[in-house]
């Protein structure tokens, strides 16, 4: 069943357009990965579905955004409200600045369950401990009473986990949830989260930019870059038959054991930032493949199922 | 806590001792001393130097300060030379009028400023703002001895809806009040404001709106509370400036008070009242930075951690 729909999505900041038609769904239990590198829209179609554009100074040109049925681009700020932290919870980049350093751990867990459950200060308290207890904090009731500043960042993402665990939503956006974190934390809290939704049948859209992070986390994979979607498929179609030459790219970086010394590649170039988007494909730069038709035509998005790719040479397989 | 509060109580101490030799030397290398305020005309030098004798003020100057410092330490701020009087008495007399003062210009000074300055934050780019802000602007830029006279000129002789000057009934605290205060209000609101501007721009601020609370919400309970721990070492800085500043308001509003006493005892080189007042105002300017300390170790947990 899908809980999320994202048609044709473009988002406006001032007379920037970063977010230029992106479509894609969202199924209940399902782990969704957006994928893409800094600069291509992630974080702001993050912003977008929770409805905080406006923080920003941006807007929703066009599209639309379903969630459960909730038309949300037009939904009033008011109904929003009650949609965001009880419905749609997000876990955001850097755990060491998502806290307000001034207020006691436990008091921020509670503030979700009083605000949306209606629950007494006990009870919000007894919830926030379980949910410590549940995300591995050891010693939940010490952490309970402490600050943010004594806890290392692993165990500030799972109180950031537990925080947007506490009032139930069915949606958690978990915006590149371990990149500011150590390699070994990284894998506790990807699997923390993989356990939540097969556990609670929650849907996650796990945004990232590590490939490897999506081939172990994720159902389907949405690639994004400069603001459009390039492909997106089931994660098994993604590593088998990548058609984007962007995915496929991103797949070449991941580094494999047993590769030959210096054999780390990347991809040339860097994401053009917003103000100068090339005409035609936004991948032509960078793109190997790039013909005279990739410099003056949008590519036309081709959907097949649940597969969809834009790219004017999707059917050229001779280079995968 | 209470070992911070005693740890911080210590450190006054070299830094009291400083400003006791400070405030000895400064006065004694102005011009002038007090005998030739008490002597005759037409008296003697030999009847000059037997008062000059009389008030220790032929020994060297070390040996004058460290009888002065031996009784400061024992509770004796020594006798007024022209007001023959105990310096204590004359500032146990003149202190409550000055804290009176300066408490309500600090108090007005907090409130209006923290509200002005949260009404801009929050409206910021608003007529709100741009209104509050150039209020701010001419409050901070106006001398306040020059604001005092125009007050009294406006409101006390003019519309006479305050005395002009005096201490005798609570409305002549009004325009000395708010006299001093408006400065300050300035300063407190235009910290305020940017201080939450700057919260505003933080992480964790979008993670409460993405928390679902209500901006009201997020502003008054998170923003606030952040933006007022630089707010309170301006205050606490404030406490030493209105006392200071207090000394020309109290005289422009003919008050009595700490710096009334200050500058009579100054012009008549009365050096134990001026000592003695001189030491009271620098006791108070650090107990207000100690309390600013306390105060802020009590809003922000990093920085207890920091003393600890």
């Amino acid at each position: 069943m899908t809980l999320l729909s994202i048609r044709d999505l473009s988002v406006c900041i001032g007379r920037l357009r970063p977010l230029d038609g992106i479509s894609f769904n969202l199924d209940k239990g399902e782990i969704l990965g957006v994928v893409g590198e800094s600069g291509s829209g992630k974080s702001l179609t993050a912003t977008s579905i929770m409805g905080l554009l406006p923080l920003i100074g941006g807007k929703v040109l066009k599209g639309s955004m379903y969630f459960d049925g909730i038309d949300l681009t037009t939904l009033d700020e008011a109904s929003y409200r009650r949609l965001r932290g009880r419905r749609i919870a997000l876990i955001s980049q850097n755990p060491m600045t998502s806290l307000d350093p001034i207020v006691r751990i436990g008091a921020q867990i509670d503030q979700m369950a009083s605000l949306h459950l209606g629950l007494s200060p006990q009870k919000a308290r007894a919830r926030s401990i379980e949910l410590m207890e549940q995300m591995r904090i050891p010693q939940a009731a010490t952490v309970y009473g402490q600050y943010p500043h004594q806890l290392s960042g692993g165990m500030k993402q799972r109180i950031v986990v537990a925080m947007a665990l506490a009032a139930d939503p069915d949606l958690i956006i978990a915006d590149e949830p371990t990149t500011a974190l150590d390699v070994t934390i990284q894998a506790q809290i990807v699997q923390i989260l993989i356990d939540l939704v097969r556990e609670r049948g929650l849907a996650l859209m796990l945004i990232t930019h590590d490939m490897g992070v999506v081939a172990q986390a994720c159902d389907r994979v949405v690639v994004l870059y400069a603001g459009r979607v390039a492909e997106s498929n089931s994660v098994e179609g993604i590593f088998a038959e990548p058609r984007h030459p962007y995915t496929r790219a991103l797949i070449r970086c991941i580094p494999r054991g047993g590769q030959a010394r210096g054999s780390l590649v990347g991809i040339p170039g860097v994401v053009p930032r917003v103000l100068d988007y090339p005409r035609g494909c936004r991948f032509n730069p960078r793109c190997d493949l790039a013909q005279p038709i990739c410099y003056t035509e949008t590519p036309p998005v081709h959907a097949d199922g649940s597969a969809a790719v834009a790219c004017h040479f999707s059917e050229v397989r001779a280079h995968v | 806590m209470l070992t911070f509060i005693l740890k911080r109580m210590l450190l006054l101490v070299p830094v009291s001792l400083a400003v006791s030799i400070v405030i000895f030397m400064i006065v004694h290398l102005v011009p002038g001393d007090p005998i030739d305020h008490i002597v005759q005309i037409g008296s003697s030098p030999e009847q000059r130097a037997e008062l000059i004798a009389r008030y220790g003020l032929d020994k060297p100057i070390l040996v004058q300060y460290v009888t002065w410092l031996g009784n400061v330490l024992s509770g004796d701020l020594g006798t007024a030379i022209i007001l023959r009087q105990p310096v204590s008495a004359l500032i146990v007399q003149n202190m409550p009028h000055s804290l009176t003062l300066g408490g309500l210009a600090l108090l007005f000074s907090t409130v209006v400023g923290i509200s002005t300055g949260a009404l801009a934050a929050v409206f910021r780019d608003t007529w709100i703002d741009r209104g509050v802000m150039t209020a701010i602007l001419f409050g901070s830029t106006l001398p306040s001895f020059w604001l005092g006279l125009l007050m009294i000129l406006l409101f006390a002789v003019q519309l006479e809806w305050f005395p002009v000057s005096g201490a005798r009934t609570w409305g002549s605290l009004v325009l000395p009040v708010l006299t001093i205060g408006i400065g300050g209000t300035a300063l407190v609101g235009r910290v305020t404001r940017a201080a939450m501007l700057d919260v505003v721009r933080k992480d964790f601020v979008l993670m409460l709106h993405a928390k679902g609370l209500s901006p009201w919400a997020i502003q008054m309970h998170h923003i606030l509370r952040h933006a007022l721990l630089p707010v309170v070492t301006i205050l606490s800085l404030r406490i030493g400036w209105i006392l200071g500043g207090a000394v020309t308001i109290e005289f422009v509003f003919a008050r009595p008070g700490l710096g009334s006493l200050l500058i009579n005892s100054l012009s008549q080189r009365d050096y134990p009242v001026v000592q003695g007042c001189l030491l009271m105002l620098a006791i108070a300017v650090m107990l207000g930075t100690l309390l600013g300390d306390v105060v802020q170790a009590i809003m922000d947990p990093r920085v207890r951690e920091r003393i600890a």
